[in-house]
């Protein structure tokens, strides 16, 4: 087990640079996820953190060691590819001794390791399959069986559950994140799934066209997210945004209504803002905005609402049932006293 | 009459069913409408034109040449049934056949062991990220796409006994002072000519295993990497096993085209010196059409077909496809 430092580190392929100077400390034994949108560079830094990717400039450290010049097979990491690349032509049992068959391993050592992380995979009665015979869930604990085998100083994790489906992906978020409680390895892990990176992670990274957002505890960056993207990024569904500016008592919209805001940023008055607002914090309240409702969503548990308020519109969720039809006025409020306000320049968040 | 035959039948006859329907009663198909209705009798009939050019082309060819093959038939004049006469006299008193038989064995298993590790080499060397990628795969391409008896007349001058460029170039440097006769030598001619079908036969193998390994995901390597394996333990473990498919096959025809070699063999030497290159296939010829003594000849080309059934034999295990491929478990 080590730690991960990356300080400043850049890549380019040819002339176009794909990450742009990033920062993570990652302590021992951490679960660090890292979301981010698609071809935001996340696969690259993961790559460049094994060492299958040169780093163009900056530095990697594992373990107080700089490993920027020190090859993939020196760097004691393992990696769970996004297609699991387990190899075609050896069964389970072999997938998972392979590395220890490199170095020479001792036979009943090699049988004991393997025997081990199959029991706490599950992957006992498949050890003679070869991966063709496997389903994709079980192909996926595989390769994770192969990681843990190796018990490395390091895991990494390429998207490893982009490819189930949504029930067994539920599962396997449990399992990786039990087995992780128990071998307490450090882990990288990246997901474009914002759920997925809120429900796993100690610390969560959210990159954007090759840099990072914020970097926090999932509740932290729910809380209060830097700036609009990791505001819009976190949180399902997604943050409203309402536009306007602040007035001499709180928050004007655009349109005309009046949002309140807590403690006023300082020197703030006329300022275009954007307020912030989660579907889940908006309540009715007979004194609040009246909005029209625009489409009603019952999921069961809970009753999502598309309302169209001066013209914006904004997404609430209700944990209760709802009544009304598509164009009533309902009035809501915000239920947080603290509300989420960002500058509408530059989309940082304005505190107060 | 089934549902199936009843679909098929199609538009045209759609009154006929609605007859058979309401009525019950068997309706009249033309013979045309039956046979384009039943797919055994389709099938049959599409298979035909392949059967008939594999009859006219193949086996009576085949069995022809077999049947020659026990006759004392000779150029100009009918020949009559004399057993294995031809055989015999081939075995036990023909020095040039045993000799071209050996010769084609070691001919083969050379020229085909040499072609199979170089154009492996190959095939990894240019599955590498190298500048001018395709210009080179295209280089490389180049003895397989000249026709063998340009090449091979190429060769000749190249090996000829007085204007070779090798000796000329050789003496210039002061290596040797007399040249050397390549062609002229029996055990230089052999090797001379081994030589030849490498240069002319590593391409296909190359191009071929080359497509092979860019069926390998590149992931492979890298988690075989990240395993700890050098270079040499991923060849070894990763590409060699996932390789080991297409190799079988490439190497079945490599090794099926080496034995019936000829026309490199006639362009360059004409089976000399004193029958040193002759090859089966070459003897069969001289033998058969220029000696007049078809029978013989023909007994030559039949023993050839052992041989290449044995080879046949190998690849047809070394083609089954292996455990990991068809996923069953046995
Ligand atoms: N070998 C390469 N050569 C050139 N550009 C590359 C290369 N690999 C990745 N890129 C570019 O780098 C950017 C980041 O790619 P990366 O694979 O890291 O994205 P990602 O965040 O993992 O996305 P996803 O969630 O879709 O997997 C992309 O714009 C991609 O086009
Ligand atoms: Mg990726």
């Amino acid at each position: 087990m080590a730690s991960v430092t990356i300080r400043d580190v850049r890549k380019a392929f040819g002339s176009v640079e794909i990450v742009h100077g990033v920062n993570i400390d990652i302590q021992d034994g951490e679960f660090v996820i890292l979301v981010g949108p698609s071809g935001c560079g996340k696969s690259t830094l993961l790559r460049m953190i094994a060492g299958l990717e040169n780093i163009t400039s900056g530095e990697i450290s594992i373990g107080n060691r700089v490993v920027n010049n020190v090859p993939p097979k020196e760097r004691d990491i393992a990696m769970v590819f996004q297609n699991y690349a387990l190899y075609p032509h050896m069964t389970v049992a072999d997938n998972m001794a392979f590395s220890m068959k490199l170095r020479n391993a001792d036979k009943a050592e090699m049988a004991a390791r393997v025997d081990k992380a199959a029991k706490i995979l599950g992957l006992v009665p498949l050890l003679d399959r070869f991966p063709r015979q496997l389903s994709g869930g079980q192909r996926q604990r595989v390769a994770m069986g192969r990681a843990i085998v190796r018990d490395p100083q390091v895991f990494l994790f390429d998207e490893p559950l982009s490819n189930l489906d949504a029930k067994l992906r539920v599962q396997m978020r449990t399992e990786i994140k039990e087995l992780h409680q128990r071998l307490k390895t450090t882990t990288v892990y990246v997901t474009h799934d914002q759920i997925e990176a809120m429900t796993m992670a100690d610390k969560i990274v959210v990159m954007h066209d090759g840099i990072v957002e914020q970097i926090g505890a999932p509740l932290d960056l729910y809380d209060r997210p830097n700036n609009l993207f990791v505001a819009g990024f976190i949180g399902s569904p997604a943050m409203n945004f309402v536009k306007g500016r602040m007035g001499s008592g709180g928050f004007v919209a655009d349109g005309g209504f009046a949002l309140p805001v807590g403690t006023a940023p300082a020197a703030s008055e006329g300022r275009p803002v954007v307020y912030g607002l989660r579907p889940e914090h908006i309540r009715i309240d007979p004194q609040g905005v009246p909005a029209e409702v625009v489409v009603i969503e019952p999921t069961g548990s809970e009753t999502q609402v598309v309302l169209r308020a001066g013209g914006q519109e904004i997404i609430a969720v209700f944990r209760e049932r709802m009544s009304a039809k598509p164009g009533e006025i309902i009035p809501i409020a915000p239920t947080l006293s603290v509300a989420h306000l960002f500058d509408a320049d530059n989309g940082q968040r304005l505190v107060a | 009459m089934d549902d199936f035959t009843l679909f098929s039948i199609g538009s045209g006859t759609m009154t006929a069913t609605a007859t058979l329907s309401k009525d019950r009663i068997e309706p009249r198909y033309s013979a045309w409408e039956r046979l384009k209705s039943n797919r055994d009798w389709l099938g049959f009939w599409f298979m035909m034109p392949a059967a008939a050019i594999l009859l006219l082309f193949l086996a009576y060819p085949l069995t022809k040449g077999v049947w020659m093959s026990l006759t004392d038939v000779k150029i100009g004049r009918p020949g009559v049934f004399v057993g294995l006469e031809n055989y015999e006299e081939l075995i036990f008193f023909d020095k040039t056949f045993l000799y071209s038989t050996g010769f084609t064995i070691i001919y083969t298993a050379i020229a085909s062991a040499a072609k199979f590790v170089l154009g492996l080499y190959l095939a990894l060397l240019l599955n590498n990220n190298l500048p001018f990628k395709s210009l080179i795969r295209s280089i490389v391409l180049i003895p397989f796409i000249v026709p063998t008896v340009l090449s091979a007349i190429a060769f000749w001058w190249i090996f000829d006994s007085q204007f070779s460029i090798i000796s000329w170039a050789l003496r210039k440097w002061g290596v040797i002072d007399h040249n050397i006769n390549f062609l002229g030598d029996p055990i230089l001619a052999q090797a001379t000519v081994i030589f030849c079908n490498i240069w002319r036969g590593i391409p296909f193998i190359a191009i071929t295993l080359l497509a092979g390994l860019q069926t390998v995901s590149p992931s492979l390597y890298e988690a075989a990497t990240l395993d700890g394996a050098t270079k040499w333990q991923i060849f070894r473990h990763i590409t060699y096993p996932l390789l080991t498919p297409i190799i079988a096959v490439v190497m079945t025809f490599s090794v099926l085209f080496t034995f019936t070699d000829f026309q490199l063999i006639w362009a360059m030497t004409r089976g000399g010196p004193v029958n040193a290159t002759h090859l089966m296939a070459t003897y069969s010829y001289q033998k058969g059409i220029l000696g007049g003594q078809l029978g013989e000849g023909a007994a030559i080309a039949t023993a050839m077909v052992p041989f290449l059934l044995a080879a046949i034999m190998v690849s047809w295990f070394g083609l089954q496809q292996r455990k990991w491929q068809q996923g069953s478990k046995e």
